[in-house]
């Protein structure tokens, strides 16, 4: 976008908006999320259910797993598995030296343990001494990253995290979606009828702004099975009450305007004269509703499955990675670290992002 | 004004109408009864349970009968908490999650309404960009992100508060669920106070105020006036907010309000608990609307019907 000098208003709002440098940083950080979430999950090079029974409840760390303190119990019931002793352990540079001891003499088959456990890989026998009762193994040590830990079964949380963000994303656009356009249909056929029939329409948006209407959310959620979609109608179905009044106000305000009258004398029909001239005149506070909205719809999304009655499992949400994680804030405070800083970064970022459009927009903010 | 208040009262029966008759049959539309248990009743028990219930009859007589109670102040039985009604569960609720309710909504005006008016005074201050950034957070923050953050900081770091319990409303026990119902709400009133207040010390009378050299204070009081305004129209949608948080908030603390007998009564189909809780939330909001028009009235002579 170049141009100080751009005659238009809505030029001028996007040059207004590239200068705001909390838009830039919102948008940057956007971006980031959206990619990591979409891009990420492959990128950790495991599945977000793939469990690491022997690393489970590991803290963040950026060296490689298993580390030392983990190895020793990790080894020492592998070796009870064999029913042999563990004699001694040598590590040099990612393979362990083992050597195992057994009174009735080391079974070699039993060393399909090692593998089984995601922590080694296959084993190799060096030496077998004492006719069997000691036998001295070679094994690869896996190298696994896990940047956020692992949670309670020891999956990665930060595959888990990503994955349960294009959730929460999708959720968040898509009931955005919904509900606006719920609210522009609502608004503008108010707007447009007049009389009785707006008066009507907009006395049923009062009633249902009356209403404890989350709390509807949670019957319905709660009475019909759980799931995606219907998170997404419940959602939609709540939040398009600002929309509908915004985009009356903008109707009325426009059906005084003579371009107005005169398609209407044209007799340019109901859905013409939206697409046409309410929804581009209106653009702007539009945008800004619906930039708004998202935030709220992710909020409603994770308040919904952090009570169990959102995303169900297999599939996760960073709603259910925060209730997991506050479940666990005794002995493992990461576990609500990792999805809620992830969450209030992509709320704070869209709200930023909104006011700063909302400040573009508007002619009477400061230059 | 007691005209105004009788009117709005009286608008709220029909809204109270709507919200029983859709949660009356939203709750029978759902797959499931109160009975279904993981083993089954035998059928005479069963038959025994609906017609104690009233189950057995036909669902037009079940809804006028349900209402019929209703106006009597009659919210029926519990389904699933065995000899109590509804109306004994929430004489046992409704103390807590009044209380918590009243608190946070205190807390949340006087902080947020004196932070707001610090940031409006002083703009562009660093003192105004800090309460910017620190309402935004607030509102980005989901209470049941606030909840376990403060259990972990004050509960089990510092070890200051205790990180849940009720204890008979000890002020120990209530700081933390107090502060996580009200931090959104600070943030919201903060902001709605900073612009509001900041438009109102531009305008003309302010100005003359000033050049007639009316000490500050006496100035701030006549612009908040006006100001407030837009943060009394906040109150109902307010208390809309604090009754949802509450379920988060009496859920992590483990407190006995009425919260968290909306979504567990949900579970257990108590259709009857369920109505209760939707139609006193609905109420409550009803009326924290209608004293937010008064409140409106009583700072603006020119919304009184009278004048």
């Amino acid at each position: 976008m170049s141009g100080a000098a751009l005659p238009a208003p809505r030029g001028r709002t996007a040059h207004r908006l590239v200068r705001s440098g909390s838009a830039r940083a919102s948008l940057v950080v956007l971006a980031l999320i959206a990619l990591a979430c979409l891009f990420g999950p492959r990128l950790t090079g495991r599945a977000p259910e793939r469990a690491y029974p022997d690393l489970r409840q590991l803290p963040p760390s950026l060296t490689a797993q298993p580390s030392p303190t983990t190895l020793r119990p990790a080894l020492e019931r592998i070796a009870f598995r064999m029913r042999a002793a563990l004699a001694e352990v040598e590590e040099r540079d990612g393979r362990l030296r083992l050597v195992l001891t057994a009174p009735g003499g080391v079974d070699e088959r039993a060393l399909v343990y090692l593998p089984r456990s995601d922590l080694f890989g296959t084993p190799r026998v060096v030496a077998r001494e004492d006719g069997g009762r000691r036998l001295t193994v070679e094994v690869p040590v896996r190298r696994l990253h896990f940047p956020l830990g692992t949670d309670i079964h020891g999956r990665d949380l930060l595959t888990r995290i990503l994955v349960a963000g294009r959730i929460s994303l999708v959720v968040g656009l898509v009931a955005t979606l919904v509900a606006g356009g719920l609210g522009i249909a609502w608004g503008a056929t108010a707007g447009l009828a007049g009389g009785a029939v707006d008066a009507a329409m907009m006395r049923a948006v009062d009633v249902l702004y009356a209403l404890p209407f989350v709390f509807f959310v949670i019957v319905l959620v709660v009475l019909f099975r759980p799931g995606l979609i219907l998170i997404l109608i419940a959602i939609g179905a709540v939040e398009w009450l600002d929309m509908a009044r915004l985009v009356r106000a903008q109707t009325l305000a426009l059906s005084r305007r003579d371009f107005f009258r005169a398609a209407r004398a044209l007799g340019v029909s109901g859905l013409r004269l939206v697409t046409r001239h309410v929804l581009p005149n209106a653009l702007g506070p539009v945008i800004v509703a619906a930039t708004l909205l998202v935030p709220r719809v992710i909020l409603l999304e994770s308040f919904l499955s952090f009570l169990g009655l959102g995303v169900q499992e297999p599939e996760t949400s960073w709603g259910v990675l925060v209730a997991e994680g506050a479940r666990a804030i005794e002995s493992a405070p990461w576990m609500l670290a990792g999805p809620a800083g992830f969450l209030v970064a992509t709320l704070v970022a869209l709200n930023r992002l909104g006011d700063a459009l909302a400040d573009a927009a508007d002619p009477r903010s400061g230059l | 004004m007691i005209g105004l208040a009788l009117r709005r009262l009286a608008q709220g029966v029909p809204t109270l109408l709507v919200v029983a008759t859709v949660s009356f049959f939203l709750m029978r539309l759902a797959p499931g009864g109160p009975f279904d248990l993981e083993r089954p009743l035998a059928p005479a028990a069963m038959e025994n349970l609906r017609r104690v219930y009233g189950l057995d009859r036909s669902l037009p007589e079940q809804y006028l009968g349900y209402l019929a109670a209703l106006l009597r102040g009659d919210l029926g039985p519990s389904f699933s908490h065995r000899d109590l009604s509804v109306a004994d569960l929430f004489a046992r609720g409704l103390p807590v999650s009044l209380t918590l309710g009243s608190l946070a909504l205190l807390l949340a005006l006087a902080l947020g309404i004196g932070l707001g008016s610090l940031a409006a005074l002083r703009r562009g201050s660093l003192a105004d960009r800090l309460v910017g950034g620190l309402a935004a957070l607030s509102l980005s923050v989901p209470s049941f992100v606030a909840a376990p953050l403060l259990q972990i900081v004050f509960g089990l770091g510092l070890r200051l508060l205790p990180v849940g319990g009720w204890e008979g409303g000890a002020p120990r026990n209530l700081v933390l669920p107090v502060l996580t119902l009200a931090l959104p709400q600070i943030g919201a009133i903060a902001r709605l106070t900073r612009a509001s207040l900041a438009e109102t010390l531009r305008a003309q009378p302010v100005r003359t105020q000033r050049a007639m050299g009316l000490p500050p204070g006496r100035i701030l009081r006549h612009a908040l006036r006006g100001a407030l305004l837009p943060v009394v129209a906040l109150l109902g949608p307010l208390a809309a907010g604090l009754l949802t948080g509450s379920v988060v908030v009496e859920t992590v603390f483990g407190l006995p309000g009425i919260g968290r007998y909306f979504v567990e009564g949900a579970l257990n189909r108590d259709y009857t608990l369920v109505m209760g809780t939707v139609l006193l939330v609905a109420a409550l909001v009803i009326l924290f609307n209608i004293l937010a028009d008064l409140a409106a009235a009583l700072l603006d002579p020119r919304l009184r019907p009278d004048a």
